[in-house]
């Protein structure tokens, strides 16, 4: 048995944060965690994956991996777990993980927990924590399978050094380029200096309140100062004052950071769903009544465009 | 061609959740279609109103109330539904073969689905269901074209976001961003009343997840609330940021 898989996500060689938490986690339960990682020119990740407690690390090389595709990755990936049969087999909660998670587990006919936000694997099962409904409440879920197999959301697990032997296993690749199905025409990266949304430290989100542009870019001043990515509600997304890729909440993406700053939002039912697992929260509403109060640490009863400058000269001090 | 759209009765997502008997209880819940589902029934529309889809069916597995959601999709304009009498309880994979034998049945060019669920949100039926039947299945789309027995779509991606062609038959799960959907109108109402909705029984097949424990998160406290000059707020802020946060700041 070839203990619990990591695989790992990344993009032109950059591994994403969330493949080290997930290798810190299973740390955990005892059994040899390993990476699996596909791609091309990929075998030099191993000793970045070494250093976060990878036993070993399974490289699959071939320009048919150079860009996520699902018929290819799902074909490899059957075909490596029926050779080395790992215990488990855990992906990240992103749109690349959980398209393989779910079709590799339906073409083994496997339960699979998906955006999971605990877990805990031991004798052939593994008992992961979902939050449902939005944040509003929470599903233990009980996956016995071999493997098991579940989807972990970015930003829950803690990231902890632990070396590992990271010996690499080149392992035989199993898919062609007749096995790509999706005709990728383009790629638009979303180009910015900030970190990831759902992988930052801090995040600054502006909503209706900022009232345009010039609110939403103190948010951004705040959000560098701290070298923080910056979200929004949905009222500032459909206003247009940031992209679609932006907006927190239900619809949106669920962050989880150390700090999460709500200027100028109200805190509606559906933007908590996707903030309110944050560690600390901070928000600035002129409204003494706003529900972001409710779940905020610190609540200035104030308005954003005088707070955030004399905030962002504070902070300076 | 024939469109086939998946959907799902979900809470509304104003619902306060509570447990009774340590499951969530639906007593006094109202119950609407899936906000996802709903933006892929209105696209099921628009390609009928486009002239490029000839009929639009609407299937649902679930409780028999679930009939009312579909009853809705009806009024937007769907011509008729098939609703799959199932335990709600049934785990991602029973659902996706219940839902997966219909399609087949059914033998649509193209099925619509949410990207994800607003109650259990697991993002897994679609993707299943593709897996089953065979098909391509393009995720998170924000834009559909179908055109020459193609479907094109932009959709959301780590880092970016991207443009996917594939063959049709296949799965296309939207992101709310691609339509506004339409209310239903009263004709539309009338309509749905009279557009036939068949009844089948899910195939038995087990689930391969339990939920053995469900839970209400712990209400966060909320803490202090500070009032006064923008400068005092200020200070109490960054002091909060610096001391207990501990965010390091980048002058
Ligand atoms: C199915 C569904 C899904 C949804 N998904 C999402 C989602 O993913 N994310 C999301 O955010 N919303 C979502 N929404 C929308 C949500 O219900 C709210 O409408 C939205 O979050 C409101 O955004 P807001 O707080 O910016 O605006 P508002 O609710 O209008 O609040 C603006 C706030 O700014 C304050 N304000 C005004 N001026 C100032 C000032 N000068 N200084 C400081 N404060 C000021 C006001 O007091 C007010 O509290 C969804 C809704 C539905 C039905
Ligand atoms: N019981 C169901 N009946 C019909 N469609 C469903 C059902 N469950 C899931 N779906 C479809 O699959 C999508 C994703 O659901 P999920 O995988 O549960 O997050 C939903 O938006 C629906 O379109």
């Amino acid at each position: 048995m070839a203990g619990t898989w990591i695989f790992v996500e990344q993009r032109n060689g950059n591994i994403r944060k969330v493949t080290f938490e997930m290798l810190s986690e299973a740390q955990k339960w005892g059994d040899e965690v390993s990476a699996v990682v596909f791609g091309k020119g990929v075998a030099g990740l191993a000793p970045e994956l070494a250093k976060y407690g990878a036993a070993k690390v399974y490289v699959a090389d071939a320009d048919v991996f150079a860009q996520y595709n699902t018929g290819a990755f799902v074909a490899q990936l059957a075909a490596m777990i029926a050779e080395y049969k790992p215990n488990a087999v855990l992906f990240a909660h992103t749109f690349n993980g959980r398209d393989l998670a779910a079709r590799i587990s339906q073409k083994l006919e496997l339960g699979l927990a998906t955006d999971c936000i605990a877990a805990e694997i031991s004798a052939g099962k593994g008992v992961f924590t979902r939050s449902i409904y939005a944040g509003k409440a929470l599903a233990k879920v009980e996956v016995a399978g071999d493997p098991v197999m579940a989807t972990i959301r970015a930003g829950v697990f803690e990231v902890v050094e632990k070396a590992g032997a990271g010996e690499v296993v080149n392992v035989a690749v199993a898919a062609t380029a007749a096995d790509v199905y999706q005709n990728v025409k383009e790629f638009i990266p979303t180009v910015s200096a900030r970190p990831e949304l759902t992988e930052a430290d801090v995040v600054c989100s502006g909503g209706r309140g900022c009232k345009g542009p010039e609110g939403i870019a103190l948010v951004e001043q705040l959000a560098d100062l701290m070298g923080g990515a910056v979200g929004g509600s949905r009222a500032a997304i459909d206003s247009g004052w940031l992209g679609h890729e932006y907006q927190v909440g239900q619809t949106g993406k669920v962050v989880n950071p150390t700090l999460y700053v709500a200027a100028g939002i109200s805190g509606a039912i559906q933007h908590l769903a996707g903030m309110s697992s944050s560690k600390y929260i901070v928000a600035i509403n002129t409204d003494e009544e706003a529900p972001i109060f409710g779940v905020s640490d610190v609540g200035a009863v104030g308005d954003l465009f005088k707070v955030i400058p004399a905030l962002i000269d504070e902070l300076k001090k | 061609m024939k469109v086939l759209v998946l959907v799902k009765q979900t809470f509304d997502t104003e619902a306060k959740i509570e447990l009774k008997d340590g499951k969530i209880s639906d007593a006094g819940i109202n119950m609407i279609i899936n906000p996802y589902d709903e933006v892929a029934v209105e696209e099921g529309i628009r390609l009928k109103e486009k002239g490029i889809a000839t009929e639009v069916v609407v299937v649902s597995a679930g409780a028999d109330k679930a009939i009312e959601a579909i009853r809705t999709a009806l009024a937007m304009g769907a011509d008729r539904g098939v609703l799959v009498q199932q335990d709600v309880a049934a785990d991602e994979f029973a659902r996706a073969k219940a839902l997966a034998k219909v399609i087949s049945e059914q033998a649509p060019s193209l099925v619509l689905a949410g990207h994800v669920a607003a109650d259990d949100g697991s993002s897994q039926v679609p993707t299943r269901i593709a897996e089953i039947l065979g098909w391509p299945h393009i995720n998170v789309a924000t834009t559909l074209e179908i055109a020459d027995g193609k479907a094109t779509c932009n959709c959301e991606a780590d880092g970016g976001s991207q443009v996917i062609e594939v063959a049709l038959p296949a799965v296309i799960s939207t992101q709310v961003s691609l339509n506004e959907p339409r209310y239903p109108s009263m004709k539309g109402i009338m309509q749905a009343k009279k557009k036939p909705v068949d009844t089948v029984a899910a195939e038995a097949v087990e689930s391969k997840t339990k939920i053995v424990e469900f839970s209400l998160p712990a209400a966060k406290a909320a803490g202090k609330k500070v009032t006064g000059e923008p400068a005092d707020l200020a200070k109490e802020i960054a002091n909060f940021i610096k001391n207990e946060a501990k965010i390091e700041i980048k002058k």
